[in-house]
């Protein structure tokens, strides 16, 4: 077989592999240890980082790429895909993370951005991408871009799951809002968004968003990671949740088996039974004005 | 009353809604009327006249289709005729032997196949890939879809080839259960969901 006929980096290819992740719990990790317990907790994919999100909150300052060290050494550590994040509009730590051998890069909003006024043109990478969204046209304009999976912003760091819900049910209203809209009602929708035509009218057919859709943003217990998938959620992103969690195992194995059995009351009471106290967190009207990070992205 | 026919699509993780809307459309092309099902618990697939199981994440899979008990009924329904389809890590459930990859995390393989796989065998994501193939099965070219895929490295004699890509096969077929370490359910090429509803109907 002539590997030159083998086409890498395609559309087709990127959110391919957003798709294998569907129903599945993508865990935030900052040792090989801790990725081993997510992977043995059935973790579809997770994201090496140099601290949690409630960590890089507390910390302040300047919040970048991890460590590329720490990056690998997790991807030397489990079988299962391994994600890291880049500053918005920092195409060179993507660029990094993709030499790496990362398999999706987040371009994320927990890290501090790095260009005011453009997001990375994923377009240009073979890896793929996931991007933060809080609407309609903010997920539309990261596809866009060329983001192959969408999530919402949520609150990163705070176990609380208001903002993610917040956000998933603005995403979702504002996509039923489509139907039954004609293509030149629809181009009006496109222009009040600040989204692509085509990518609304796809939208509207489809009635769902064109790729891949997780919730993630505060998302701490069982119940959480349920109801995310109750609102419609693909799958869903745990960051502080599992590792600030008292008992860290037990929380991420009760998560993953909470997204298989979302939509069933009496499993998820069996599931959420003992699995310790969640992350303390704060509740994200506490996060002062200028402070929330799921304001960062344009 | 009308008997009406299972298809069984295991959901617990993975590209699940793709491959039921293809085995839909297939259904649809067709004009035959049968039931595809999404699988997340036990007691449905003894019901099924054919099970796929989707692509996804492997060790994901092995673990929870052990825990909900779903793993012992698919190696049932297997072992009693019914055709099962398994792609990309479908692939790999369904296998006797796997790499050292596999040892690490102990999955529970259903050892359906008599094949021995490699996990990651085309590598991480930079190199999944999209390729025409020759499928033996098939009289033009496929367009196969390779996500982190695997591949078959060895198989027993009652295991028919079907086709092969670098030293590896890609595509293998075992009495009633085919295995592809692509994802046709990710094109809009139907004709590996004909073939393998061929089995289902001529059973």
């Amino acid at each position: 077989m002539d590997f030159e006929k083998l086409r890498h980096g395609t559309e087709l290819i990127k959110r391919g592999f957003a798709s294998m992740q569907k129903g599945g719990v993508i865990m935030d990790v900052t040792t090989p240890e801790q990725a081993r317990i997510a992977e043995e907790a059935g973790a579809v994919a997770v994201m090496a980082l140099q601290a949690v999100p409630a960590d890089i909150r507390k910390a302040g300052g300047v919040a970048r790429m991890a460590d590329p060290e720490i990056v690998q050494k997790i991807i030397d550590t489990v079988t299962i895909p391994v994600m890291a994040k880049a500053r918005i509009g920092h195409f060179v730590e993507a660029e990094i993370l993709e030499a790496l051998g990362v398999d999706m890069v987040d371009e994320s909003e927990v890290l501090t951005p790095a260009d005011p006024h453009f997001h990375i043109d994923k377009t240009q990478f073979t890896v793929p991408f996931v991007c933060g969204a809080r609407n309609l046209g903010e997920a539309l304009r990261r596809i866009n871009e060329g983001a192959a999976m969408i999530r919402t912003k949520g609150e990163a760091g705070t176990g609380d799951v208001s903002q993610a819900v917040k956000h998933m049910k603005q995403i979702m209203g504002e996509i039923r809002a489509l139907s039954g809209k004609t293509r030149e009602e629809l181009i009006m929708v496109a222009r009040e968004i600040e989204a692509p035509i085509e990518l609304v009218v796809e939208t509207a057919k489809m009635q769902r968003l064109p790729v891949v859709n997780f919730a993630a943003g505060g998302i701490a217990t069982p119940a959480d990671a349920a109801l995310m998938m109750r609102l419609g959620a693909d799958g869903v992103f745990v960051g502080s949740g599992i590792f600030k969690a008292e008992n860290p195992e037990k929380m991420a194995k009760a998560i993953v088996e909470a997204v298989n059995n979302y939509d069933n009351p009496a499993k998820l009471a069996e599931i959420s039974k003992g699995v310790g106290a969640g992350m303390k967190g704060i509740s994200a009207d506490m996060i002062p004005v200028g402070e929330a990070l799921q304001e960062r992205g344009w | 009353m009308v008997f009406f026919m299972k298809i069984g699509v295991i959901a617990i993780q993975g590209a699940v809604s793709e491959h039921v809307d293809a085995l839909r459309r297939a259904l649809a092309e067709r004009g035959v009327d049968a039931e595809v099902v999404a699988i997340k618990h036990r007691g449905i697939v003894p019901a099924c006249s054919g099970i796929v199981i989707p692509g996804g994440e492997s060790t994901t899979l092995c673990r929870l289709l052990a825990r909900e008990g779903i793993a012992e009924e698919i190696k049932a329904a297997a072992a009693k005729g019914v055709p099962t389809l398994g792609t990309c890590a479908g692939l790999i459930v369904l296998a006797k032997e796997g790499d050292e990859q596999v040892e690490k995390t102990s999955q529970e393989l259903l050892e359906i196949m008599d094949t021995k796989v490699n996990r990651n065998a085309f590598g991480r994501q930079r190199d999944s890939f999209e390729a025409e193939l020759k499928v033996e099965i098939l009289d033009s070219p496929f367009t196969g879809v390779f996500i982190r895929a695997p591949g078959i490295v060895s198989c027993g004699p009652g295991v028919r080839v079907l086709s092969m890509l670098d030293e590896l096969i890609i595509a293998a077929e075992q009495g009633n259960v085919l295995a592809l370490a692509f994802h046709p359910e990710l094109t809009d090429d139907l004709r590996i969901h004909h073939y393998f509803l061929d089995k289902i109907f001529n059973c």
